[in-house]
């Protein structure tokens, strides 16, 4: 496979969307104004575990209400896997944060008046906070008998057996910590109630999701629910499944006051009641045999899921099946578990589990090499997976791994070879490290074929024009462009001949939630093959519509029961490099380099990708670093943005990145999976430049100075 | 209490509490959206506006600290031929995603380029240091300002 020049739709046209956002005129929810709306706040529970003795409301002025659990009129639970986290508490509250009620009203002041009168009594229940607590039998359990959302084992080989005859058993574990996605736009939704149907408007990834929920809380039928998405200031996860409880809040609130009614949250709020990427420890045990070969992976993965399910299963299974890594090994058990804790629930993060699993595994590799006395990365080299060989689930690589090349890319850019050596030498406190990585694109396992089930509408109007009709929302990541393009592309047309707007349920179908990188492979692949359909039609006379749905790659084998075959129909890789300097007194680590070799099929516009490589940098450098967020006894230590830090114009180097693209023939163009895939990688390779920088092994995410030194003075 | 500053090139007089946040007054009173709350405690910048000239978050500024300044938000700035050099040049270099905190960052642009027409990239990126973006890890921001600093006499003296 060779280095392909850029293809005509890789080109960088114009945003539609930028302009008006420049200027400030498009509206965000929060800037949204319906005649006669009232603003509304949440009253959330202060301690981590509690029933709810009582609740004193004072006599309240004319014109504001309280909304609760009675004002639900279907089922009191968010639709998602399960539906155990209720809209509004009944008689206990999990975490710190939340929902029991709304005030509503027309003076947000008033409103907080009103807040501060209302008294909770609760009685404390001794809460859950980790792993070490299930079982505890003085702590009754949150969820089931051992505090477990869910429990999974793969296996391929007999790892028992490997055991027993290792020449070295290498073993090792790794902690990563939550993050918060401070996507800058809040969480908001306003609900508008015309005495019949209900409509809900807000920031959101998932218009069809909302709407599920709605149905199940309102106890409504469908078509009396409409959700609207408005123009989305960032979401990274963050509104795949938290829009749905706070829409249920605005429903309810506008059917009970008869008025618009607004809920826009403030950052203090947003910060320590909405979701958090998966905390986790990964324990990794590796038996090496005589030669010094690796013979076998037991891999222990547990995440902390917080006080509901929402998506955690699905979290751990995408940890699960990155638990190797890039990595041929021949035998492998990975057992996974979702720890239920009084703290706030974790959510969708971009890359989705992947980059806990990613840490763990790159790190364990380097770790391993250097106790082999070999080169990590000569080391990691000679495992790399290739086509034929088998996943961790024991599917097939279908596809040519590019990875060796990218690697070669990878390391000419950076200058790591010389670069390596002579921080060894120096014996200075400069190191570089390299992570190697894949993103699994689109939905994991049957997702796409039995959950989602996508189906399109491309339509051309009476005046030539062709609009896209789809769930997909645009929420910063560039999704209206690159659909645009490539309906346009394959019509022959300009892009401006191509309409897109915001979705509306009453208007698209359900093209599936804005998630798992799969908006321009899934429903872009869609949107190409309507278009293809179309272009045959394209001169009769009226309107013409065209529907695709979902049809699964014939390559694909999947048992959802037992986690076999092939989890994703392709992947996405990735490498990356990162240069740092370890300040030997305060530890500080000072970013001086970064660099990316990625292959994302063939790039939907080279500019957009180019983006999305850029903030997953950004926000992987963060990660790692100084995106501190910890949990005390249920309660974030970090409130807002002056003590949750995240990376300013000023903290890290402009990456260099080049784009190796391997087309995939089932996706639009040739293209895979790119939103996602920038994250998952940043995190192992700063980790492995501090780890060569100061001779001591990082098990730790973030990489604060805090760790360093505790970790400097621990081994000394 | 009666205040009176000038709002985007007109002179306007509001009778309000000279405590309430000049984020508030922007948005609500005056209707100017393109003002965002971000964080409401002074750390993201998306509220940012122009006092005087120079860059000022006004999630906490008391509308009573601008009597008799001069105020610009991005609705104003918007009209100019400033503006129009800075977006065509932020959205060459993609420079925005999501947009919620972009118009803070052109008027933090503008504030710089006013002080210093040829800035380096170590003082654009200090200059745009008191704006957070999530979406683009500030590479296209910082681009389309250089591009701009370096071929533009908009600004020059």
């Amino acid at each position: 496979m060779a280095v392909i020049g850029p293809a005509a739709i890789s080109r960088p046209v114009p945003r539609p969307d930028v302009p008006e956002k420049i200027g400030g005129s498009v509206p965000y929810i929060g800037d949204i104004r319906f005649p006669g709306m009232l603003y509304a706040r949440t009253l959330r529970s202060s301690v981590p575990r509690a029933r709810i003795a009582a609740i004193e409301i004072p006599s309240m002025p004319e014109g504001y209400f309280v909304v609760d659990k009675h004002d639900v009129p279907g089922k009191n639970g968010v639709h998602m896997l399960t539906d155990e986290q209720p809209f509004f508490a009944e008689d206990k509250v999990n975490y710190v944060g939340e929902p029991i009620l709304l005030v509503a009203g027309p003076d947000r002041e008033e409103i907080d008046r009103i807040l501060k009168k209302i008294r909770v009594e609760y009685e404390e229940v001794p809460p859950v906070f980790c792993e070490e607590d299930s079982g505890n039998p003085d702590v009754p359990p949150l969820f089931g008998k051992h505090d477990l959302f869910c429990e999974y084992e793969i296996k391929r080989g007999t790892v028992e057996a490997e055991f027993e005859k290792a020449a070295l058993i290498f073993e090792d574990e790794y902690r990563t910590g939550a993050q918060e996605h401070v996507y800058i736009e809040p969480q908001g939704m306003a609900g508008v109630f015309d005495g019949e149907r209900v409509t809900v408007y807000g920031s959101m990834q998932c218009p069809y999701y909302v709407k599920t929920a709605l149905v199940q809380g309102l106890g409504w039928e469908e078509d009396m629910i409409r959700v609207v998405q408005t123009t989305t200031g960032g979401a990274f996860g963050g509104k795949e499944e938290y829009p749905s409880l706070i829409a249920g809040h605005v429903a309810f609130a506008a059917i009970k006051t008869g008025r618009p009614v607004l809920l826009v949250f403030d950052r203090a709020e947003d910060v320590y009641s909405t979701t958090k990427r998966h905390p986790s420890r990964i324990r990794i045990r590796t038996t090496v045999d005589g030669n010094g070969a690796i013979t076998a992976m037991d891999i222990d993965v547990a995440l902390d899921g917080g006080a509901y399910v929402g998506l955690s299963p699905v979290v751990l299974q995408r940890a699960m099946f990155a638990a190797t890594g890039v990595y041929r090994i021949p035998c492998v058990r990975v057992k996974g578990r979702v720890f239920a804790t009084n703290s706030v629930p974790a959510g969708a993060f971009r890359g989705f589990g992947a980059p806990q699993a990613f840490f763990a595994v790159e790190m364990h590799m380097h770790s391993l090499a250097e106790k082999l006395k070999k080169d990590p990365l000569e080391f990691k080299r000679s495992y790399m997976l290739g086509r034929g060989d088998p996943t961790v689930t024991d599917g097939k690589i279908k596809e040519t791994v590019p990875l060796p090349r990218m690697l070669d890319r990878l390391c000419a850019l950076s200058g790591y070879d010389s670069k390596s050596r002579t921080f060894k030498k120096e014996g200075s406190s400069r190191g570089i490290g390299v992570s190697l990585f894949f993103h699994g694109c689109a939905f994991t396992g049957s997702g796409e074929k039995d959950k989602i089930k996508a189906k399109v509408l491309l339509k051309k109007q009476g005046d030539g024009s062709v609009s896209i009709l789809v769930s997909s929302v645009e929420m910063g990541q560039g999704a209206q462009t690159t659909l645009r393009k490539i309906v346009a592309q394959t019509l022959g047309f300009d892009i401006g001949r191509v309409r897109y707007e915001n979705p509306d349920t009453d208007r698209v179908p359900d093209s599936g939630p804005t998630v798992a990188s799969r908006t321009v492979m899934i429903v872009g692949g869609l949107l190409a093959r309507a278009a293809g359909r179309l272009k045959e039609r394209m001169d009769e006379t009226g309107e013409v519509e065209i529907e695709e749905r979902y049809v699964q790659p014939p390559h694909i084998e999947w048992d959802q029961e037992t986690f076999r075959g092939d989890a994703y129909p392709v992947y996405s890789w990735g490498a990356n490099a990162v240069e740092v300097e370890v300040d030997p007194v305060t530890f500080e680590v000072s970013v001086t380099g970064v660099w990316g070799v990625y292959d994302v099929g063939t790039p939907i516009d080279e500019r957009i990708v180019g983006g999305q490589i850029e903030g997953g940098i950004s926000q992987g450098l963060g990660y790692a670093t100084v995106e501190v967020l910890q949990q005390q006894k249920g309660r974030l230590l970090q409130k807002n943005l002056t003590d949750y830090i995240i990376p300013s114009s000023k903290e890290f180097p402009d990456p260099v990145y080049e784009l190796y693209s391997s087309p995939y023939e089932y996706g639009p163009f040739g293209a895979k999976c790119a939103g996602e895939l920038p994250f998952v990688g940043v995190a192992p390779a700063l980790a492995a430049a501090v780890q060569n920088a100061t001779g001591r092994p990082v098990r730790r995410l973030p990489v604060s100075p805090e760790y360093l030194f505790e970790a400097a003075n621990d081994e000394d | 209490m009666k205040i009176e500053f000038t709002l985007n090139n007109k002179p306007e007089t509001v009778d309000t509490d000279p405590m309430r946040r000049l984020l508030d007054v922007l948005r609500d009173d005056f209707g100017l959206s393109g003002v965002k709350e971000g964080c409401g405690e002074g750390e993201c910048g998306a509220c940012s506006v122009l006092v005087n000239g120079e860059i000022v978050f006004s999630c906490i500024t008391p509308v009573g600290t601008v009597e008799g300044c001069t105020i610009l938000t991005i609705e104003g700035y918007r009209k100019t031929d400033r503006y129009r050099t800075l977006e065509k040049a932020l959205e060459e270099a993609g420079g925005v995603q999501c947009g919620f905190c972009t118009p803070g960052f052109v008027l933090a642009a503008e504030a710089l380029l006013r002080r210093n027409p040829h800035p380096s990239e170590d003082e654009i990126r200090e200059g745009l240091s008191g704006n957070l973006c999530r979406c683009t890890g500030y590479s296209g921001i910082v681009e389309g300002i250089r591009a701009v600093a370096e071929r533009e006499g908009l600004w020059a003296t």
